[in-house]
């Protein structure tokens, strides 16, 4: 198989599995993780691409996709901080008051 | 020949830390396998020749943030019942990560990729196509990190009077 493709294919489980975990898992703080590990996925494939064409472009979009994912994190960990503060948990089905 | 060993040890790598996340029940145990692929990945990229693509992985993801989140895990309550390892949508779940994993598979697979052309990308040439052509993109990013610690303070400081 060739490298790029390889490579493509990975992303890809990274992204699918990534996606499962944060509708499979049911605490807070992993779903958090299950997303970066989606971003890292998405930064894989968009590396691999600039790399086959020799080109900047994917290779600064992963830069940007770094402090996009820097400040997602600084947001999120304390409002999940508070979160476990208000309900003694991160079960995320503690959280279901808007469930019609 | 010793490359592509590499690459296809790196790529297993990942992908089998990626499906540990999945399983492992402890969330200290999911923050370390993710440590895991993150770091399969920068060897990846080193591997491909992005070697400033790769020392910013390293240093931005592993080293900050998730440092940030292992010291948060330190922080909660390791008894708390949300240590079950699936929610009641595990069934959906798997079932769309199988499709999911199907339809990204047969729309790459047999796919005939142009000839590779392949350049190392340092940390020269990073910083010229940066600071050169996307320097609108580097100040937006700075509003944008300046938005994220004033939002961070806002949310802490919301909790502190609510609390008081």
């Amino acid at each position: 198989m060739d490298k790029t493709q390889l490579l493509v294919v990975v992303g890809g489980l990274l992204f699918s599995i990534g996606l499962a975990g944060i509708v499979v898992r049911r605490n807070a703080l992993v779903m958090l993780m299950c997303m970066e590990l989606m971003l890292n996925g998405v930064n894989l494939t968009l590396v691999s691409f600039a790399q086959r064409t020799a080109t900047s472009e994917g290779a600064v979009l992963v830069f940007l996709v770094f402090v996009v994912a820097g400040a997602e994190i600084a947001i999120a960990i304390p409002i999940l901080l508070l979160l476990a503060r208000a309900r003694k948990t991160l079960d995320v089905q503690a959280y279901a008051e808007l469930k019609g | 020949m010793i490359e592509t060993a590499l690459l296809y040890f790196f790529a297993a790598a990942s992908v089998g830390s990626a499906v540990a996340m999945l399983l492992a029940r402890h969330p200290m145990r999911v923050a370390l396998a993710l440590v895991t692929a993150m770091l399969s990945l920068a060897g990846i990229y080193a591997l491909l020749g992005m070697h400033a693509i790769a020392v910013f992985q390293v240093l931005i993801y592993v080293g900050a943030v998730m440092v940030f989140m292992v010291y948060v895990i330190m922080l909660i309550d390791t008894r708390d019942r949300a240590f079950a390892r699936f929610g009641k949508f595990a069934l959906p779940g798997g079932i769309g990560l199988v499709a999911l994993a199907f339809v990204f598979g047969y729309a790459l697979a047999g796919d005939e990729a142009p000839a590779a052309r392949s350049r190392d990308f340092g940390v020269q040439a990073f910083s010229e196509a940066f600071l050169n052509e996307y320097w609108l993109y580097f100040e937006l990013v700075s509003v944008l990190l300046v938005a994220a610690v004033v939002a961070a303070i806002a949310v802490v400081k919301t909790a502190g009077t609510r609390r008081g």
